[in-house]
Parts: C-alpha cells; sequence; structure tokens
C-alpha cells in the first residue's frame, strides 16, 4: 500500500502537441481513483507514465514517497489490470497467476498458499489448470485480477478492464472490484472512458480532456458541482443540457435566445448582458404544468425504468428523464420547468460561476 | 446444393495436389525404373519392373553420401544462424522506435532486389582473400547474408501478431525486457521460428548458383552440384541422378515433419479477447 504523488507531469511526443499537460494529482494510500475522459484524454498515457510502460518527459512521479521516473516497470511493484486481459496464452491459469511469484524467487509452499487465497477469492479454483483460451471473457478477467492480487504490490492499476465484457457481466465485475477493493484496501489507479463507471467505483474521480485535469473530486461533487462544461456534459447520463443565454442582473435572472427569462436563486457576481450557458440535468426537468417553456417531441425512448424524451426547445436539442409513465408522442408540444436550485451557469470560458 | 460445393471444392483441391506432385512421383518412377526399361517402354505411369539397383549405386559407389553430408552441414548452420539474427533483427524492428528504422528496413528491401548471379562475382573476390572460397564456412556466410532480409520480415510480421500488452503484463510482473522475451514471446513465436527455420532451410538446401560458383573441389560440394555430377559429357545417368534426388528430399520431408505442428497457428489463441 501506498501514495502515489504526481507533481507538474507531462508528456509530449519528440516535436508534437502535448499529449499531458502539468498534471498534479496526490493520491491517499488506499485510495480508489478513477480516471475518467474520452479516448484522447491522456488517462491511459498517464497510467503507463505511473506503471512504467511510458517515459515521463517532465515532472515527477512517486509511489511511496519514492520518485520512479527512472525506474523499470518491475522495479515498482505495482500490479496491471490491461484491457485486453494480456493473459500469458501458453501458461495455465495457475502459472499465469503465480509468474510474478516465480520470477522473484518466492519459496514454493508460498507460492501455493497464495494462488489457493487468491484463486478462492474469485473463484477460480476449477480453473487453474486450463489454459486461458479455455475460458470465458469474465473468467479470464478474473484471472488478470488474480494475477494482480497474488503479488500484493503497493499500487493496483487498471486499464479500463471491463470494456470487453457484456452489459451484465460488466455491471457483475465492478461490484466485484469494489468489494475487492474494499477488502484488499489497496491504492486503485482506475481508467475508463464510462461514465457509470467512474460514478460507481471511484473515492474520487479525476476527470480529464485534451491531456489536461478538468476537476477532482467525489462523484457526488462532479454531478452536483461540476467545474465546467466539459465535466458537466461527461458526467450524468444521459448528459446534461445546456441552453445559451444572457445574464440579466436587474431580474437576477437569465435570458435565452427568445429572451424568456429563467431566475436563478444565488447571488451572481456578473456583469448585466455576459454571455453565460445555463446547464441542467434531464432527470431535474419538469414537464407539464403551466409555466415553463414550450418544447416538441422529437423521440420517445422508454427505458424501462423510465422515459427519455428527445424534445426541441427554442431550436436546442433538449432531453428530460421521466420515471412518469405519461403517454407523449412525437411532434407532440409539452412545456417544461427547470427549477431555479437545480440549474448550472456557466460564463464565456465554460467555467461554472458559483 | 452445399454438397455439391463442398464436393467440388475437394476436387478442385485434389487436383491441384495431384498437378502439384506430379513432378515429384515422376522423380520416384525414373528412380525406380531399371536402365534397359528407361527408353524401350515410351511413357507410363509405372515401369513394368522395378530396381532399388540405382539407390544401392549411389549410396555405395558414389559421393553422394559427402555431398548429403556436406549440403546437411551448410543447411542447418544457415537456418540456425539466419533464424537467430533475424529473430532478434525482427523484434527490434517490430517493438522498437529507433532513428533510422525506415532507412534499414528499406535496406534490407534493397538486397532482395538483385538477381543472384550478378553478385557471384564480386561476392567470390571478396570471399578469396579471406580464405572462404571452397569452403562450407563461407557458404553459410553467403547463405546467411541473402536469407536474414527476407527472415528478419517473416520475423518481424509473426512479432507483429503478438500483442505488445503481453510483454508490459510481464515487465510489469518483473521481467526485464530480455527476460518477457524469452519466456513469454519465444514461445509464441515458435510458429513463426518453423516457418522461418523451415524456409531458410529448403532455400540453402536446394541452392546452386553459389555452390557452384563458390566451391571448386568434390569433397566440399553440396548435393545439387553433386547431381550435376551424373550428368557426363555424352550422357545423363537419369536413373542414378533422379535415385539421388529422392534421397535428398527425404531430409526435407522429415525436417518439415518435425516442425508442422508449430506451423499449425492459434497458439495465440486466448491472449486477448477472443
Amino acid at each position: 500500500m501506498a501514495t502515489i504523488d504526481i507533481r507538474s507531469v507531462s508528456k509530449a511526443y519528440g516535436g508534437h502537441a502535448p499529449v499531458l499537460t502539468d498534471i498534479d494529482l496526490s493520491i491517499r494510500d488506499g485510495e480508489f481513483i478513477v480516471l475518467v475522459g474520452p479516448s484522447g484524454c491522456g488517462k491511459s498515457t498517464l497510467l503507463r507514465m505511473i506503471a512504467g510502460l511510458e517515459a515521463i518527459s517532465a515532472g515527477t512521479i512517486a509511489i511511496g514517497g519514492r520518485v520512479v521516473n527512472d525506474l523499470a516497470p518491475k522495479a515498482r511493484d505495482i500490479a496491471m489490470v490491461f484491457q485486453s486481459y494480456a493473459l500469458y496464452p501458453h501458461m495455465t491459469v495457475a502459472e499465469n497467476m503465480t509468474y510474478s511469484l516465480r520470477l522473484k524467487k518466492t519459496p514454493r509452499a508460498t507460492v501455493a498458499e497464495k494462488l489457493e487465497a487468491a484463486s478462492r477469492k474469485l473463484g477460480l479454483d476449477a480453473f487453474l489448470a486450463r489454459k486461458p483460451k479455455a475460458l470465458s471473457g469474465g473468467q479470464r478477467q478474473r484471472v488478470a485480477m488474480g494475477r494482480a492480487i497474488v503479488r500484493a504490490p503497493k499500487a493496483f492499476l487498471f486499464d479500463e478492464p471491463l470494456s470487453n465484457l457484456d452489459a451484465r457481466l460488466r455491471e457483475q465485475m465492478r461490484a466485484e472490484i469494489r468489494k475487492l477493493h474494499a477488502g484488499l484496501g489497496a491504492t486503485s489507479i482506475y481508467v475508463t472512458h464510462d461514465q457509470v463507471e467512474a460514478m460507481t467505483l471511484a473515492d474520487r474521480i479525476v476527470a480529464m480532456h485534451g491531456g489536461i485535469i478538468q476537476q477532482v473530486g467525489s462523484p457526488l461533487d462532479l454531478y452536483d458541482r461540476p467545474a465546467n462544461l466539459f465535466v458537466a456534459g461527461f458526467i450524468g447520463s444521459p448528459g446534461m443540457n445546456f441552453l445559451p443565454g444572457r445574464w440579466d442582473a436587474g431580474a437576477r435572472a437569465v435570458r435565452l435566445s427568445d429572451d424568456s427569462a429563467l431566475p436563478v436563486e444565488r447571488a451572481i457576481d456578473l456583469p448585466d448582458g455576459s454571455a453565460v450557458t445555463v446547464g441542467v440535468r434531464p432527470e431535474h426537468v419538469g414537464l407539464g404544468g403551466d409555466g415553463g417553456l414550450a418544447a416538441a417531441v422529437d423521440l420517445v425512448e422508454p427505458t424501462g425504468h423510465g422515459i427519455i424524451l428527445h424534445l426541441r426547445l427554442q431550436d436546442q436539442p433538449f432531453k428530460a428523464l421521466t420515471t412518469d409513465r405519461r403517454y407523449l408522442t412525437p411532434q407532440e408540444s409539452v412545456r417544461v420547468t427547470m427549477p431555479a436550485d437545480r440549474l448550472h451557469l456557466f460564463d464565456g470560458n465554460g467555467d461554472r460561476i458559483a | 446444393m452445399r454438397a455439391i460445393g463442398t464436393l467440388a471444392h475437394r476436387l478442385a483441391i485434389l487436383v491441384y495436389i495431384a498437378f502439384a506432385l506430379f513432378p515429384l512421383f515422376w522423380l520416384v518412377k525414373v528412380s525406380v525404373t531399371p536402365n534397359d526399361l528407361l527408353y524401350s517402354e515410351g511413357i507410363r505411369l509405372w515401369p513394368s519392373r522395378t530396381t532399388f539397383e540405382h539407390f544401392r549405386f549411389v549410396l555405395a559407389h558414389s559421393d553422394f553420401p559427402l555431398f548429403f553430408r556436406n549440403s546437411l552441414i551448410v543447411s542447418l548452420a544457415t537456418a540456425f544462424a539466419a533464424t537467430t539474427l533475424a529473430g532478434f533483427a525482427g523484434y527490434a524492428l517490430s517493438r522498437f522506435a529507433f532513428r533510422g528504422k525506415l532507412t534499414v528496413s528499406g535496406l534490407l528491401l534493397v538486397t532482395q532486389m538483385f538477381p543472384l548471379v550478378m553478385l557471384v562475382a564480386p561476392i567470390f573476390k571478396l570471399l578469396s582473400p579471406l580464405g572462404l572460397t571452397n569452403s562450407l564456412t563461407g557458404l553459410v556466410v553467403v547463405y546467411v547474408a541473402f536469407n536474414v532480409p527476407f527472415a528478419c520480415f517473416l520475423m518481424q510480421s509473426f512479432f507483429d501478431g503478438i500483442p505488445r500488452d503481453l510483454e508490459e503484463a510481464a515487465m510489469i510482473d518483473g521481467a526485464s525486457r530480455f527476460g518477457a522475451f524469452r519466456q513469454i514471446i519465444l514461445p509464441l513465436t515458435l510458429p513463426g521460428i518453423a516457418a522461418t527455420v523451415g524456409f531458410v532451410f529448403t532455400a540453402a538446401w536446394s541452392e546452386m548458383i553459389f555452390a557452384l560458383m563458390l566451391i571448386s573441389s568434390n569433397e566440399k560440394a553440396t548435393f545439387p552440384v553433386g547431381l550435376l555430377s551424373f550428368v557426363s559429357k555424352f550422357s545423363v545417368d537419369f536413373g542414378q541422378m533422379m535415385a539421388a534426388g529422392v534421397l535428398a528430399l527425404i531430409p526435407a520431408c522429415l525436417f518439415f515433419l518435425l516442425i508442422q505442428r508449430y506451423l499449425v497457428q492459434g497458439l495465440t489463441a486466448g491472449a486477448v479477447k477472443g
């Protein structure tokens, strides 16, 4: 178990635009950190730099207080679970799981003991003599986890470990990873592009975009108080609705393009007439009633649990999520309301206001 | 309809195999035909009387066993050396980014562009002062040089087929880069190594031009050159020549039998999501 300190780390491949810019992140001992962002945001590169698979262009990475910049992966005492599982195809499950221990010349009895403990924990007892190709995707995934667990490393790194599994299995493995972490208490860094995984697994989420950390915080922090338009749009499904408008200081409201006013209750320090973007989550949108704004129904998506309504509001796409099974049909018009305390406001640069 | 399709498919394969193997069949047929029947019976699929006299003569009274030994030494040494070199070079080309990588690849390709005949004289000129003419070592050096580029591309493509994740996982598990190569990548490349060894071995086994030009004495001749000794000024002893040819096929066949189980692909199945 160890802390991981990342100080002003950058990564650039000779002559190209930097992949990561000035990353600062302190990970506490035993913390479960999720790096989340769209593909190409640099999250995997950051993970690979921690693992030692990519060179660090600038800055330092320290694991357990020791700077590891120039250490080979094998000297860093970390374990990694790959998206492809990366099981050694010519070795049995048992050999796969004990490869690292055998490399370290661990006494045979200890190896057997650790293998037994890990395989029992993961329910792999019956498969130890099999080769990876004789396993299902979920079992392979478990072997990959087992390979990491037997080592009791300083930190676990996960590189999109669930993206090759089907939805049901993914949900199940997600819960298992969380339980495993609770049991082992090991510092973990988990990379994913799936915001649901990020929300459900993380102690803290690190949202990344364009090689820059956009926000670090607990899942609910990011959900309730996204720092900017990127985080607001990325976290949550279906994604947040955005409407452009202008700040009317006198009315303490946002004027939308058709001059209708959305009152905002909070005290906001903005010059009159500044451009703002209003965000509201689909699940917070109210439907029906007399007030509110007029919208037309484009598409109705029943999910069983609720209904996702694709609307057009002032010629902008706009989504609403309702658990009310009211029957709405395309082309129908509906009034939408947005509660003042549920509105998110972003300035012209896309940063959160208040 | 499907049954007919399958039948046609099998039939097409059969026809092809018959077509490809017919010269070999003819080789065997002539090798067992007694000399007096060779020209007297006309074209027949099988002679009315067979004999192993040619084989007996070739093994007991000709230099063929010597040619055979020379060929075996040269081919095995070439296959071993070329595959080892190509293995390391192919791994580097597949996995490492280094300056001049494209140039190296390009130069390797350039070496494949010249007809060998063009190079015989300069190579003779180079090897002569080194004392490598009329020597099996010289022959091995030349064969290795000519086979490494292609073998290198071959090995590179096999390494390319193995996911990088595997050696990265091994390196995180505590292996050095070379350890990961030896314990993880090499076992998975066995089919590729077998194919490369087979390719280089047969190339060296059947090479004629350099063997003919660089070797001057009978003791150092390889078997393709030795075959020519059955051609004299006034006649060709087809029976003995064909018998020698059949014997020369044996090591090649044995060799492929030995490596064929590695040639069967699918060893990497299950490494990553299938």
